[in-house]
């Protein structure tokens, strides 16, 4: 009997990440006992410095690919790309919670472990062609994230958040198992290779795809299955939500894309049909329940979820096309996600006891207390709704443009209205900034720690640079 | 005697069903929990099932089985001390009385 | 050499981002360094354009393209980011950046004082600068763009900076107003462009591939027909573009209240720069109006009327900058007339001409406004001449160019717009040549009422002095221009009778620009009487004001006395700001306020009335289904696993 080769080359970015989760938390133990500023730092500063390590990995391992580890994790340009979302979109976060986390908790080493934790599970998921390890990587992220959205004990909302977030998403794990125990029992295969290769048809792989569907719509916050999203989102401490909009909703995708272009047996028609419906319904609903939101979070929670809808129109396309343009519009989406809710956090009155959510009235007259934090906010306002020449139309304009080529005109229309609606929202938080006076809390002085601020600068240089550069990185995405 | 397939696939929709049924009557949180587990569990049963009855060769299955046990338990981990932590802030751990976020 | 032209974007690009993010470390005198030296590096990068165009091949026709890069690639659709460096966009690139950089020495001294002659502090000072480097930065992309959808982000861009220059006195609520008011009018300017480039996309972005301007021009001969509906339709709606940008009538409004802005903005931008790019997008896109002889025909109207309308309503007003701003609509009228009736070169040539003597005449008027600290009313002066000396004479040299007093460079320039208006509209030429009267008059009316007679507020004359160096001493280059920036347009005729041929050396230059576009001539000693008529012209409109407001001449008041049954129409501008605001502007401003308290409302009124009541709307419906409860949220996730899971069985 032969050992199994353990390629560990190809999963060097995942490791370092987990082995730096594991460093932070003991490095807690190590460092030396006097409170010093030093060791307040050391976590996020190793932390940060893990994420980033793993990030230049990612770009040096270039175009080595393959499986490993027995055909369970695989190596490819999707993989990369992803990981280079998720550490992206981890290491601003980061740059968030680093001045956010000390207004509610002292428990920095355990935070930042769990961070990583949640990011490596995320990197292991969109590399998983197996259904165990996609299992257990969904896992992994997912546990790390229910206890961070509950993180801040002192306030009500995080822990109702977490609790829900947790029970529902455990329901829905229950769903994905179903579906992952039906594929067995179609092919009697795990692989996704070998699930695709059996090339079975039948009652158990319709079954199974639809209940796999189901968790991973779940993760993704796609309507119906969306309902935990509003409220996680609200509750969490806002750097993690920051976070985690973007990462789980990127490893998922990949996840989703990858079992869609497993269960080949399945008609096109009928999956695709059926994500088209999803994301029509996804976006309609985010979009209206944003319009009538009074919490900038929560209103930002459903814009979330309206990504989310136009983000499975690449997935409906099909095409390479349609996959790239949904790569694409991920790394938009982090910055602009990620820098909307930089600034959300920025304007929150946080206390020890409770962090108040800033309002939608929040950002109004913010042009006169800090000018550029408002110019970079209508950056990432006008970018979400898709306008030019920032990085979320043109996000929108290639998804919508595959759409189109592979015969979804129809859900491009509905996503160009959809867009239109938003606009609505987005704009109304852009003129109360440059328009209308402040609310009546704004005497106050605006904080700027120095990390959030770098955060803000990087996602709008982000979004700006996303949008003049759009196709140089559209035709490097699709190479 | 050999039982058949279809029994143990009907075992475990029952199972799955009570369990789902559970999550979404209940109003403890605790009983919510049990009701996912069971849904999870009815998933086992369906899985070693499969393997047994139609996929004996490998052993790929009882795996697969074991991991959702694993997980099964860590989630059960982190649910609990998320309720004790709901308790002790809200003296309560009846899911519908937490509706602070809506709309 | 023409492959490093982007450097004239990277300048004042770069001089914006040194000061917005050091600006405060750099101090006043460091800024104002860095975003002159941003703007003179510009201007020297548009010299070398300018050497680099001449010595093209002739096989390129006059024009240069630089790709900078491929912007958006979809489809069959694309976009660059790329450079038109042509002659025309040369000068505008000479214009922008020459007249741009006097005035940005000139608002090195003039922003140290604020509003209301405090010093402004160091940060603001920067943020000024920011602003003036960033407008700078857009009006070079929207001159040097190759295509419409980057004519587009130059167009917006200046806007956005225009607004936030009216407004920089923000805490002045006429400021802040002045501000919203040129932002909203402007929008509606823009969505004629924004529509108009889409219009132009469905016709000819399939075949053409590309929204580059010569692109598009080429797809023109698949057109057989003038006039073609849709071509007028397009020209029309770049036409709304341009009133809004470029004042005019109907969209002219709110140029005179831009004038809240300090005196170096409304110099810049409202006189010498942005307001022309109207001007130089219908120069620009001239293959089509040459297609569409309906919308020639109504932007000659529009330009000859609103030169009659504001140079009327400029002889009553009694705010220098107000009079300034109503002459500079009453100019831009001309350009349109010019650019309306085929005479491209001769519209961008009153643009450069008007550059210089406007932009003098409002930075003079800037530095009398500093010696008066912050008194702009004309009735309160008088007798500034002997107080201001430098300021004065400067001051005189612009109104005399602007008078089009023979061999001045308002002479030039007006001339030939009307030289060729004669031949082909002969009711405007005589609107023009009644234009040119009224605004020899009232630049003259200006200077006599500020400058000469009797001190009619001694406490003010008392206390005015001569400006500092910093600010006199850049205005004397403006003054030159004024003089003698007429010369390089000497129309032939004149040019004949002292042997020199090709003396119109602006229309030499743009003749590869407007090469396949005919301008007719009449015999040289027809065109010699036109510009005596002209001369006579100017003079009587100066020799009415000076009857009037220096010798106070007895017929000359018994004319007033004549026409002072119209004064109060034109004091209160023919109402149209009142006008415009109950039909349009209350309208809009409803309408946005309803935007804008909708959703504020809608809470609110579900927080009273409680969540039991069932509310119309949506969102309202969705955001109700968002309960809270655990179990309801499940129940959506089961449902929805049901459908999905029938929807795959049932079609699988």
């Amino acid at each position: 009997m032969s050992l199994p080769t353990l390629d560990f080359s190809l999963i060097l970015p995942e490791l370092v990440v987990l082995i730096t989760a594991l460093l932070v938390l003991i490095a807690d133990l190590l460092w030396p006992r006097a409170a010093s500023r030093g060791r307040e730092q050391a976590p996020a500063v190793l932390a940060l410095a893990g994420l980033i390590l793993a990030g230049l990995l990612t770009l040096l391992a270039g175009e080595w690919s393959g499986a490993t580890l027995q055909g369970m994790l695989v190596a490819d340009a999707l993989a990369r790309y992803l990981n280079l979302v998720v550490l992206l979109a981890a290491a601003l976060g980061l740059l968030l919670s680093w001045s956010y986390l000390p207004h509610f908790s002292t428990q920095r080493s355990e935070y930042y472990a769990l961070y990583l934790l949640a990011v490596a599970g995320m990197l292991f998921l969109g590399k998983s062609i197996e259904l165990i390890t996609l299992f257990v990587s969904l896992e992994i992220l997912s546990i790390a994230l229910y206890v961070l959205t509950g993180f801040h004990r002192g306030q009500l909302a995080g822990g109702e958040a977490a609790l829900k977030y947790f029970l529902l998403g455990a329901f829905s794990s229950g769903f994905l198992l179903y579906g992952a125990a039906l594929f067995y029992a179609a092919t009697g295969a795990t692989r996704l290779a070998d699930i695709a290769a059996q090339n079975a048809g039948g009652f158990y792989m319709l079954a199974g795809l639809a209940l796999f569907l189901v968790g991973l719509g779940f993760k993704l916050a796609v309507a119906p299955f969306h309902m935990w999203a509003p409220d996680a989102y609200q509750g969490a401490p806002t750097p993690v939500t920051a976070f985690m909009s973007v990462g789980t909703k990127a490893a998922a995708l990949v996840a989703l894309f990858r079992v869609v272009q497993a269960a080949g047996s399945v008609p096109v028609g009928v999956w695709a049909t059926a994500l088209a419906f999803l994301s029509l319904l996804t976006m309609t609903l985010g979009n209206l329940a944003a319009l009538r939101q009074s919490s900038l979070k929560r209103m930002l929670a459903y814009s979330s979820i309206a990504h989310a809808g136009y983000l499975l129109v690449g997935v409906v396309a099909g095409t390479a096309a349609g996959f790239d343009a949904v790569l694409f519009y991920l790394f938009a989406y982090a910055f602009m996600n990620i820098g909307a809710f930089a600034i959300a956090s920025l304007l929150e009155r946080p206390g020890f006891y409770a962090v108040q959510d800033a309002g939608i009235h929040a950002a109004d007259g913010l042009f006169g207390r800090r000018p550029w934090l408002a110019v970079a906010m209508a950056m990432f306002m006008l970018s979400l709704a898709g306008i030019p020449p920032l990085a979320g139309f043109f996000g929108k304009l290639y998804l919508f443009a595959a759409a189109v080529e592979s015969g979804w005109a129809w859900l491009a229309v509905a996503g160009v209205l959809n867009s239109v609606i938003s606009a609505y929202y987005y704009l109304r938080v852009v003129v109360g900034m440059f328009m209308a006076e402040p609310s009546a809390s704004a005497h106050l002085r605006l904080p700027l720690p120095a990390s959030a601020t770098l955060a803000v600068a990087l996602t709008a240089l982000g979004t700006l640079l996303f949008g003049l550069l759009a196709t140089p990185w559209f035709q490097g995405i699709s190479r | 005697m050999v039982i058949p397939l279809s029994w143990y696939l009907i075992l475990a929709a029952a199972l799955f069903s009570i369990g789902f049924f559970g999550v979404l009557a209940r109003r403890n949180a605790v009983a919510v929990l049990m009701g996912v587990e069971l849904m999870l569990n009815a998933v086992n049963i369906n899985l070693l099932a499969f393997w047994r009855a139609i996929h004996p060769a490998e052993l790929t299955g009882q795996i697969f089985a074991i991991f959702v046990l694993t997980v099964a338990a860590a989630e059960a981990a982190v649910g609990l001390a998320l309720i004790i932590s709901i308790y002790r802030s809200r003296r309560t751990i009846q899911v519908d009385a937490l509706d602070l976020m809506k709309g | 050499m023409l492959n490093y032209s982007w450097l004239i974007l990277l300048f004042p690009a770069a001089g914006a981002v040194i000061n917005a993010f050091w600006g405060r470390r750099l101090g006043r005198r460091g800024v104002a360094v860095v975003a002159n030296l941003a703007v003179l590096a510009a201007l020297i990068m548009a010299l070398i354009m300018a050497a680099g165009v001449r010595s093209l091949p002739a096989a390129a026709h006059g024009r240069y393209e630089l790709t900078l890069w491929q912007w958006i690639g979809v489809g069959d659709l694309q976009v660059d980011l790329a450079l038109l460096i042509d002659p025309l966009s040369v000068v505008m690139a000479l214009v922008v950046t020459g007249v741009g950089f006097i005035i940005h020495l000139y608002a090195a001294t003039y922003m140290k004082l604020d509003d209301e002659h405090h010093p402004l502090d160091a940060r603001r000072y920067a943020r000024f600068f920011v602003y003036l480097n960033f407008f700078i930065l857009m009006m070079l992309t929207l001159v040097l763009a190759n295509n419409f959808l980057q004519l587009y982000v130059g167009w917006e861009g200046v806007g956005l900076a225009s607004y936030l220059l009216i407004g920089f006195w923000f805490h002045k609520p006429s400021a802040a107003e002045a501000g919203k008011k040129a932002f909203i009018v402007n929008r509606i300017g823009d969505f004629g462009l924004a529509l108009a480039i889409m219009w132009l996309f469905f016709l000819f972005g399939k075949s053409a591939g590309s929204l580059g301007f010569h692109d598009l021009f080429a797809q023109l001969e698949t057109l057989s027909a003038q006039n073609s509906p849709a071509l007028v339709g397009i020209t029309l709606l770049l036409l709304l573009a341009a009133t809004g940008k470029s004042a005019q009538i109907p969209l002219f409004v709110w140029l005179p209240d831009a004038m809240e802005g300090p005196s170096p903005v409304s110099a810049l931008i409202h006189a010498a720069t942005m307001v022309t790019a109207g001007v130089y997008m219908i120069a620009r896109t001239h293959p089509l109006y040459e297609m569409t002889p309906a919308s020639m025909t109504a932007v000659a109207w529009i330009g000859g009327l609103t030169a009659l309308l504001a140079a009327s309503i400029a002889l009553v007003q009694t705010d220098l900058k107000r009079i300034l701003a109503y002459s500079t609509i009453s100019q831009l009228g001309y350009m349109f007339l010019g650019v309306g009736v085929g005479a491209y070169a001769a519209g961008i040539f009153h643009l450069t001409t008007h550059a210089f003597y406007k932009a003098l005449l409002f930075l003079a008027a800037g530095s009398v406004m500093h010696a008066l600290h912050g008194e702009l009313n004309i009735d309160r002066m008088g007798g500034l001449r002997a107080k201001l000396p430098r300021t004065y004479a400067q001051f005189l040299i612009g109104a005399a160019a602007l008078a089009g007093l023979p061999l001045l460079a308002g002479f030039w320039s007006k001339d030939e717009i009307l030289y060729i208006t004669y031949q082909k509209n002969m009711p405007l030429y005589i609107i023009g040549l009644f234009t040119a009267f009224l605004t020899a008059f009232y630049s003259f009316r200006a200077v006599f009422r500020a400058f000469h007679g009797a001190p009619r507020d001694h406490h003010l004359h008392d206390h005015a002095a001569e400006q500092p160096a910093g600010m006199t001493r850049p205005l004397w280059v403006l003054a030159a221009g004024a003089l003698f920036a007429g010369l390089i347009g000497i129309p032939a005729a004149v040019g004949g009778l002292f042997g020199v041929e090709h003396s119109h050396l602006l229309e030499a230059w743009l003749h590869p620009v407007f090469a396949n576009v005919q301008t007719p001539h009449l015999p040289a000693w027809w065109e010699l009487g036109l510009l005596g008529a002209s001369s006579l012209i100017a003079l009587a409109g100066l020799g009415l004001a000076y009857a009037r407001y220096v010798r106070q001449a007895g017929w000359a008041l018994r004319l007033q006395r004549l026409f002072s049954p119209v004064q109060p129409l034109l004091e209160h501008k023919y109402w149209i700001d009142e006008i415009y605001m109950a039909a349009i502007v209350t309208p809009l401003r409803r309408l946005a306020r309803f935007f804008y308290t909708f959703g504020d409302q809608t809470v609110i009124e579900g927080a009273v009335n409680g969540l039991g009541r069932v509310t119309a709307g949506a969102g309202v419906a969705v955001a109700r289904l968002q309960s809270g409860v655990v179990g309801l949220y499940a129940l959506s996730l089961l449902l929805g696993a049901v459908g999905l899971l029938g929807f795959f069985l049932l079609f699988g």
